[in-house]
């Protein structure tokens, strides 16, 4: 914290493009030889964990790698589609790292580290050489080179693909880098083993405790730093697009150790999702942004208009992104695109069997550019939608809506990406950084992977730098004993209860009815001080009237879920409180109160152009919040406008 | 719909199995199938029984992490589909659905349908990777790739690693997981100056744990992403050719 009572983000100073470039010049480094006297922990094994790990693992640390999956592969990046963007400017349309960086601190709606921007625009373009020369198969032009799209509200063709799966080929890649660093013994996995407490101690971090999810057994690792890439939080609404075992379990815990939770309340919606059919669904499925590319979004004028789509004429329906944005049309940002999805099914225009979806129509490109064309760009999405919904997108327009999809909130980090707690660092999802209140298309597997291979295997060595000689603490130390005494309590409490309610029933109950509902796409402060009450009343029915059936320390899957459950409800109300104090709207926070005439997200500069940071003083609810004011010394504050 | 599922149940990696019967009554045909299962489940811890333990993570399948035998047919009937992939409605109204784990002695039970599938990653380890340290990749435009060489990288890369290849081999061999990596690799520019010791290493670590292929191709009829069999032939001739010559010292690339 600095004398001015704001927190102090450390972002160099400087003219914004030599800033990275002269800080990696000031970091202190570690000498070459030395570098196996370091023990580091990575959590998580996703694009920013899988990539910290094996970078560090290469420069010759010794590093403990975590992840609760059976296999490294399988973290939730793999599930990203679109592809990610760099600033290669290789179609000479006039894109540059710092075109890349202004997009982005706009596409922020101004609540993100101008500095920290500028560094991931310009590592951008590393990311791509190094994922190519990895033998990430992006797509090709006939001449062999790269091709590029353009994505989610770009008007740049900056984004590199590779097909519908570009977040599973780009994993795969650091996977598979891991993979050689386990082999020559540099990388440790530690497979199927939750963390599930950060061990701090004089002031910094020294160790995590895991469980492990096929004995039970609770043990402690120590090191001279932990990485935590644990992803974000977006299960906390229960349907989410995130995989069903995403958690915030690793990241709530070090935050209840005393590292900061900054900005809770800004959530994505992405707006091109399948609709939720009935309450057996278990999760949303994303349909890949680039869709917008060439499919046209509307609704039918009349609301309860019971034609089917092809028998609705043009002039009955209603083109509202077309018509509403002239400029970006159907590619307008992901919050405009959700928020306007959500306005037109508010008011009885929403489509499909129970109203709620608005249409994606393909007939035009297909007759544009051909069906084969169109099969080259979407096929496994037109697959993927038809297998989920029964009906062929070739022929019949998608039924979408928005849904919850990525986090742009997390654990507060400073430059160096360090949390607040000395030797905990927080990479990827996990970490607050660089999104600010909103998150561009193609923009989450840049930021994994360059947290992962840029960033952080500089930053670490600036710390580690003075700790040459310190051995980690003992993993017998009462901190870390005391730690796991704690999480044995926990698990026992858990499964003596034998109450009424099922994991799952709670948390639908919090997740759909409460935060989905009251802190979802559009929040007030009635809803959201309703929330806070209602997930008290949630919580206290958790923790009393719990039913685990399964009684095993073994692979026990409803004793797993319903710790991180237990989490995601301390979680949701840090949220609607965040969401509650910041009465503006900006990105992906959509305050009613605070709109423009005609309905767009109304910041308030002058109030709230600053990180809220909260503090965990010892019981849900009373946390207190620090602020990091923000500076934009190069992209001026404006009102964002697509139109 | 109201089904009957005969679920395997096996308390742990040494304890005995058996199957168990439920009545399943109130199935939508929208429902997928691990959706179903999860209503299963919370009948289950309602009655104080003890649920199905199966993994699942992503439910889009791209994550490979499900993958159970469904009526003998690892994934269930509809082709090219993982099982979270799969929807009530590929089944009719009384209809008996038999879930058994991966059968494989190189995938051990852990408990119920949940396997143990890091004889993967061990293969992988062996080779399964372009070494190219951070940082020290060229401009991603210096190396042209032909797109139909790209094309057929991709098509091989698409692998989930779920293990139904070889839960659907009579012999449990790994072959199609372990060509689709190769043929990623070894198709492209990046890949060929570790091309014969990557095949090699690969090859002999999945012979450590699988069995042998006897080219009946029912891992291509049970591959989610309908990996090409056209891969395992060109991994035989790669090792054969890496082998017979020793190339794999001399790293030469024809």
């Amino acid at each position: 914290m600095s004398e001015t009572g704001f927190l102090d983000g450390k972002v160099p100073t400087g003219p914004i493009h030599e800033r990275w470039t002269s800080h990696k010049f000031n970091m202190k480094l570690v000498n070459p030889a030395n570098k196996r006297r370091y023990e580091i922990i990575v959590v998580g094994t996703g694009l920013a964990g899988a990539a910290a790990a094996a970078s560090l693992g290469e420069l010759g640390y010794n590093v403990k790698v975590f992840t609760f999956h059976d296999s490294p592969r399988r973290a939730h990046s793999i599930a990203a589609q679109g592809g990610i963007n760099a600033a290669k400017n290789y179609k000479n349309d006039g894109d540059s790292v710092y075109r890349l960086f202004y997009d982005t601190v706009k596409g922020g709606d101004f609540r993100a580290r101008e500095g920290n921007v500028h560094r991931l625009a310009e590592v951008s373009v590393d990311i791509i050489d190094q994922c190519a020369g990895q033998g990430v198969p992006f797509a090709r032009e006939y001449s062999g080179l790269l091709d590029n799209r353009s994505f989610g509200g770009a008007q740049v063709s900056r984004t590199f693909y590779a097909r519908g799966q570009t977040g599973q080929q780009l994993l795969l890649g650091a996977y598979q880098a891991l993979a050689r660093q386990i082999r020559a013994g540099s990388c440790t996995l530690y497979n199927r083993t939750e963390m599930l407490d950060l061990v701090v101690k004089d002031g910094a971090a020294r160790g995590i405790v895991v469980r492990d999810l096929l004995t039970g057994e609770v043990s402690s690792h120590s090191a001279h730093a932990v990485v935590v890439a644990s992803g974000g939080y977006s299960n906390v609404f229960y349907l989410s697009t995130n995989a069903l075992g995403s958690n915030t379990t690793a990241t709530w815990r070090a935050h209840k150790r005393g590292a900061l939770f900054a900005n809770p309340c800004y959530t994505q919606i992405h707006p091109t999702c399948i609709p939720a059919s009935d309450d057996f669904q278990s999760k949303l499925t994303l349909m890949s942004e680039s869709l917008r590319n060439d499919g046209r979004i509307w609704v039918p004028k009349k609301p309860d208009d019971t034609r089917s789509p092809d028998q609705i004429p043009e002039a009955d329906r209603d083109y509202y992104l077309e018509r509403r944005y002239p400029a970006f049309g159907n590619l307008v940002p992901r919050d405009v695109a959700s928020r306007n999805a959500k306005t037109q099914v508010d008011e009885g225009r929403g489509v499909g069997p129970i109203k709620n979806g608005v249409y994606l129509d393909f007939s035009d490109a297909i007759n544009r550019v051909g069906p084969k064309v169109i099969k080259e760009r979407y096929d496994n999405l037109f697959e993927m939608y038809e297998r989920i919904t029964d009906e062929d997108p070739y022929k019949v327009p998608m039924r979408i809506y928005p849904a919850v999809h990525y986090t742009m909130g997390g654990l507060w980090v400073d430059y160096n990406l360090m949390s607040n707690i000395p030797g905990l660092y927080v990479i990827g999802e996990a970490n607050f950084s660089d999104h600010g209140a909103n998150r561009l298309g193609a923009s989450a597997l840049m930021q994994g992977l360059a947290d992962g291979y840029f960033v952080l295997p500089y930053t670490i060595g600036d710390y580690l730098a003075g700790m040459l000689g310190e051995k980690p603490l003992d993993p017998a130390d009462p901190a870390f004993k005391q730690s796991e005494a704690e999480i044995a309590d926990q698990v026992n409490r858990l499964l003596a209860m034998r109450g009424k309610h099922t994991v799952d029933q709670l948390y639908r109950k919090m997740g759909v009815d409460v935060m989905w509902t009251k802190c979802g796409m559009g929040r007030n402060a009635t809803g959201l001080t309703e929330a806070i009450s209602d997930i008290r009343a949630i919580r206290e029915e958790f923790w009393s009237d719990l039913n685990i059936a399964d009684q095993s320390q073994t692979m026990n899957q409803s004793l797993e879920k319903a710790m991180r459950v237990a989490d995601f409800m301390d979680l949701a109300e840090l949220m609607c409180t965040d969401a509650l104090h910041r009465e503006e709207s900006c990105g992906g926070h959509f305050r009613e109160e605070y709109q423009t005439p005609d309905g767009e997200a109304l910041r308030n500069d002058d109030q709230f152009a600053y990180v809220g940071a909260w503090e965990w003083t010892g019981e849900s609810g009373q946390q207190k919040l620090h602020k990091e004011e923000l500076a934009f010394e190069n992209v001026k504050l404006a009102q964002r406008s697509y139109k | 719909m109201r089904i009957t599922l005969k679920v395997w149940r096996q308390d742990g990696p040494t304890a005995p199995g058996s199957f168990e019967t439920y009545d399943v009554p109130g199935v939508s045909p929208d429902m997928s199938f691990l959706e179903m299962l999860d209503v299963v489940n919370d009948r289950l811890t309602l009655d104080g029984k003890r649920p199905i333990v199966f993994e699942h993570d992503c439910r889009e399948g791209i994550c490979g992490s499900c993958g159970m035998m469904i009526n003998g047919v690892p994934h269930g009937p509809e082709r090219g589909t993982a099982t979270c992939q799969l929807h009530m409605r590929k089944f009719h109204d009384g209809d008996q659905i038999v879930v058994e784990p991966w059968r494989s002695a190189a995938f051990p039970v852990i408990r119920d349908v949940a396997v143990d599938r890091s004889a993967f990653d061990r293969i992988i380890e062996a080779g399964g990777y372009i070494s190219t340290p951070t940082g020290a990749a060229p401009d991603a435009n210096l190396t042209l790739i032909p797109k139909p060489v790209a094309d057929a990288a991709m098509d091989a890369a698409a692998c989930i690693g779920c293990g139904a290849c070889v839960a659907a081999c009579p012999n449990s061999a790994a072959q199609l997981f372990t060509s689709a990596k190769l043929a990623h690799l070894n198709l492209l520019p990046q890949g060929q100056a570790e091309r014969w010791a990557r095949t090699e290493a690969m090859v002999e670590t999945m012979e450590e744990f699988f069995g042998s292929c006897t080219n009946h191709g029912e891992c291509r009829e049970a591959c989610p992403k309908e990996i090409s069999l056209d891969f395992i032939a060109m991994m035989n001739r790669d090792y054969v050719k890496s082998k017979r010559k020793n190339r794999k010292l001399l790293s030469q690339i024809r």
